[in-house]
């Protein structure tokens, strides 16, 4: 859909125009609450509706191709650290999925001004190579010499 | 309006993953220099990663000996029919392990098999939980910038008086901020271009294209009309996915190894290898490579729709089970949830039956399995060999992953003949990028750009005209938007759709064109740039946002036409076809197309640079 805004759900917070990545989900002027303002520039990639605390937001399948009565909601927390999806066949059927998002703590990853600096020299190794290649040093290839 | 000046000595332009792999790179070997990324979304889920992604597609595997950088280019050359640059190929598979082992510590769950090692789903693939995938690249991107700008679209790269880089302009897309932007070094890392062409989805779906709508081309957009050299433009490409959603294939065909067939259950490449042998094999014998090359095996599929054996089935009923169905389903949920929701909605049990692959409509890119973007410099110990007094036409002037323009940096979907570089590959060339920006800040960072103030003023003006003339003309109709006077970005985007799609190999001329086509083309191209410059119209600055997205795509779509009528072979047949010269060519035409554009002008430059095999070919 395209994705849609429930009005009774929707506080108006703005999680869902901050991340939207197609610039598309925008306050409606007058109600103060979000919609999307060009269903056919949406990706369905769900991001609104992953953050939407209030569960405000929705997706119905695209009109040229999936008929109606199907949905996916989705619960994605990010201090467990698990996306649940609990899919509705147009028939009923139902399916559920849990999968892991991160094994680390959201945050905590170590900056590159905290690692010690290398001297930028001639050699070609990135940053923390080649170490973290976990081989013995960068692999470089032999150049043969191109008759002209 | 709001005027806001940035002195930056690292721009970074568009926060995707290269983008984040560039601010990385820059801290780690610049502890003091202020390195600003700029994005017109949010970094957090910005780019082609944003939704996620269900698996990494490059990763050698060094550390338990499973891949050489050097299998990987062999590949690589074969996938994409003998053009590429060795030099750009090989330096991303030496580095790219690194930047997966990263992701790793940081976070990111990587699937293991029994070993421990991590779980593969094809030779270069491997499997993860990558829902958050670019949430957790952009946490370490918001850790090493200095200033990051979300929600800042750039429209146009700026030259000093010495036509060196001196930074770029754009706007704030929410309150319409004038932004200039200063930089010593820019590193463009934005995206290729969807939605030049018309895409299979229509109407209220049409945001429904297998690359997201907001890869605007800007990638291109901004190189071309800064006078970069771009290469292998005419490489653009066409995937072949699940209809209408595009759910991903390749867990499907190399892990669970899915079979495709046409609606008789047969083998479409065995049926068609005779044909495409005899043509398409070149000097390579490409039609017995192993695996096929990815354009043969989408051309027999074509091949059999166009007989009128179709659909193409994906045969996910011989190969899911209860064991697997999980895996099966994350590969959409992950990464392209609208196929999940095709099959609901379709009611279609993949247990039980098949469903249909179609390829799609052409993209442009830089990063996934083609190879369209600027001519950029290799590294010294590959490149250095290969040089030539004219930059268009060398592989080495001094800095890694420098365009041919002073200071001006690519990485990712801007640089060209550097294909199969994915999200890791990507996230690599930024890093590779960024430590050379740094290199040449080290050499050249006294210079400070000499930027026309006068310029700046015009450059402004022009970014703003479309929304001054909404406002001039908005009374001289009742309502809506159709005006002799004005052109809004969706009544020009629907024009260049249609006129890429009729003449320049779209889907709906069965990705076929010739001479004739190509220049009908250019003619409406031509006219289209006249009215966006004579006519676009927006209301609002999101409406600014898509008008200037559309000149990207729309210098993009010209590059394209260019570079397609310049080579007179036929070198990705499942890609594209020109019937005037319907076979490969590889003692004319095993080249680099290269070109240039001159915006005072508006004239193109096109000329070919010779294909050096650096690695033996096994």
């Amino acid at each position: 859909m395209p994705t849609f805004v429930y009005a009774s759900k929707c506080s108006g917070c703005g999680d869902c125009v901050d991340i939207c990545p197609s610039d598309i989900i925008h306050f409606d002027r007058k109600s103060r609450k979000a919609y999307n303002i060009e269903p056919d520039a949406c990706w369905e990639c769900f991001n609104c509706i992953k953050v939407c605390a209030r569960q405000a937001v929705d997706v119905r399948g695209y009109a040229d191709f999936v008929p109606m009565g199907a949905s996916i909601s989705v619960t994605r927390d990010d201090r467990k650290n698990v996306i649940d999806w609990n899919i509705m066949y147009r028939n009923g059927t139902r399916k559920k999925f849990s999968f892991q998002i991160r094994t680390t703590e959201w945050g905590s990853i170590k900056p590159p001004s905290e690692y010690p600096q290398a001297k930028i020299g001639e050699d070609e190794n990135l940053s923390l190579e080649p170490e973290k290649l976990y081989v013995d040093s960068l692999p470089r290839l032999k150049v043969r010499k191109i008759e002209e | 309006m709001k005027n806001k000046t940035v002195d930056c000595d690292i721009l970074i332009i568009g926060g995707g993953m290269a983008g984040c792999g560039a601010a990385w790179e820059a801290r780690y070997w610049s502890r003091n220099s202020k390195i600003v990324l700029v994005d017109k979304a949010n970094i957090d889920r910005s780019g082609a990663v944003a939704m996620g992604l269900s698996a990494i597609n490059t990763y050698m595997g060094m550390r338990w000996g499973e891949n050489t950088p050097e299998d990987f280019v062999n590949y690589v050359k074969n996938d994409l029919m003998g053009i590429i640059r060795d030099d750009l190929v090989y330096d991303v598979a030496r580095h790219v392990d690194s930047s997966v082992h990263l992701f790793d510590e940081w976070g990111l769950p990587i699937m293991k098999d029994k070993n421990g090692h991590y779980l593969r789903e094809g030779k270069w693939q491997i499997m993860i939980h990558g829902e958050s995938y670019k949430a957790i690249i952009a946490e370490a991107a918001k850790k090493s910038a200095s200033e990051i700008y979300n929600r800042v679209m750039i429209t146009h790269l700026i030259k000093d008086t010495n036509n060196k880089i001196a930074g770029a302009v754009g706007f704030d897309v929410r309150d319409g901020a004038f932004y200039l932007f200063k930089s010593k070094a820019v590193i463009v890392s934005a995206g290729g271009a969807s939605q030049i062409y018309r895409p299979r989805s229509s109407r209220e779906g049409a945001g429904r294209t297998w690359y997201p709508h907001w890869a605007s081309g800007s990638a291109y957009g901004l190189l071309i009309e800064a006078g970069a050299t771009m290469t292998m433009m005419e490489a653009r490409f066409s995937v072949p996915r699940y209809k209408d959603g595009y759910g991903p294939v390749g867990a499907w065909q190399l892990l669970l190894k899915a079979k495709q067939t046409n609606a008789l259950g047969q083998d479409s490449f065995e049926l068609h290898k005779e044909e495409i042998r005899r043509s398409f094999n070149g000097k390579m014998g490409y039609a017995d490579v192993v695996p096929t090359p990815t354009n043969l095996r989408v051309l027999s599929s074509l091949m059999e729709l166009k007989a009128g054996r179709g659909p193409i089935y994906m045969h996910t009923e011989n190969v899911l089970t209860k064991e697997n169905e999980e895996l099966g389903w994350e590969d959409f949920l992950d990464m392209t949830i609208s196929q999940a929701l095709v099959w609901a909605g379709q009611n279609v049990d993949p247990m039980k039956e098949p469903s249909e692959i179609l390829p799609s409509e052409p993209y442009a890119m830089g990063s996934h399995a083609t190879e369209n973007g600027a001519w950029a410099s290799g590294p010294a110990d590959l490149s250095s060999s290969f040089k030539n007094e004219e930059r268009g036409k060398s592989y080495f002037w001094g800095y890694n992953r420098m365009s041919t323009i002073d200071g001006l940096f690519v990485a990712g979907d801007a640089c060209g003949a550097s294909p199969h570089k994915f999200s890791s590959g990507s996230f690599t060339e930024g890093r590779i990028a960024a430590k050379s920006a740094v290199k040449y800040l080290i050499d050249h960072g006294s210079e400070h750009p000499q930027i026309e103030s006068n310029m700046i003023e015009q450059v402004k003006d022009n970014l703003y005209e479309p929304m001054e003339r909404y406002n001039k003309n908005k009374h001289e109709i009742t309502a809506g938007k159709v005006s002799p006077d004005m052109m809004w970005y969706d009544q020009g985007l629907a024009r260049l759709q249609k006129l890429m799609d009729e003449y320049v190999a779209g889907w709906g001329s069965w990705y076929t064109t010739n001479e004739v086509m190509l220049n009908k083309a250019l003619k409406l191209i031509k006219m289209l740039k006249e009215d966006f410059v004579n006519y676009a119209a927006a209301e609002d600055y999101h409406q600014l946002l898509r008008v200037w997205e559309l000149w990207h795509r729309i210098l993009t779509a010209e590059s394209i036409v260019v570079h397609m009528l310049y080579r007179k072979e036929t070198r990705w047949p499942g890609y594209y076809i020109r019937s005037d010269f319907p076979a490969i060519d590889d003692s004319g035409w095993r080249v680099f197309v290269n070109s240039r554009y001159d915006s005072k002008t508006q004239s193109w430059e096109t000329f070919t640079v010779p294909v050096i095999d650096l690695v033996v070919r096994k």
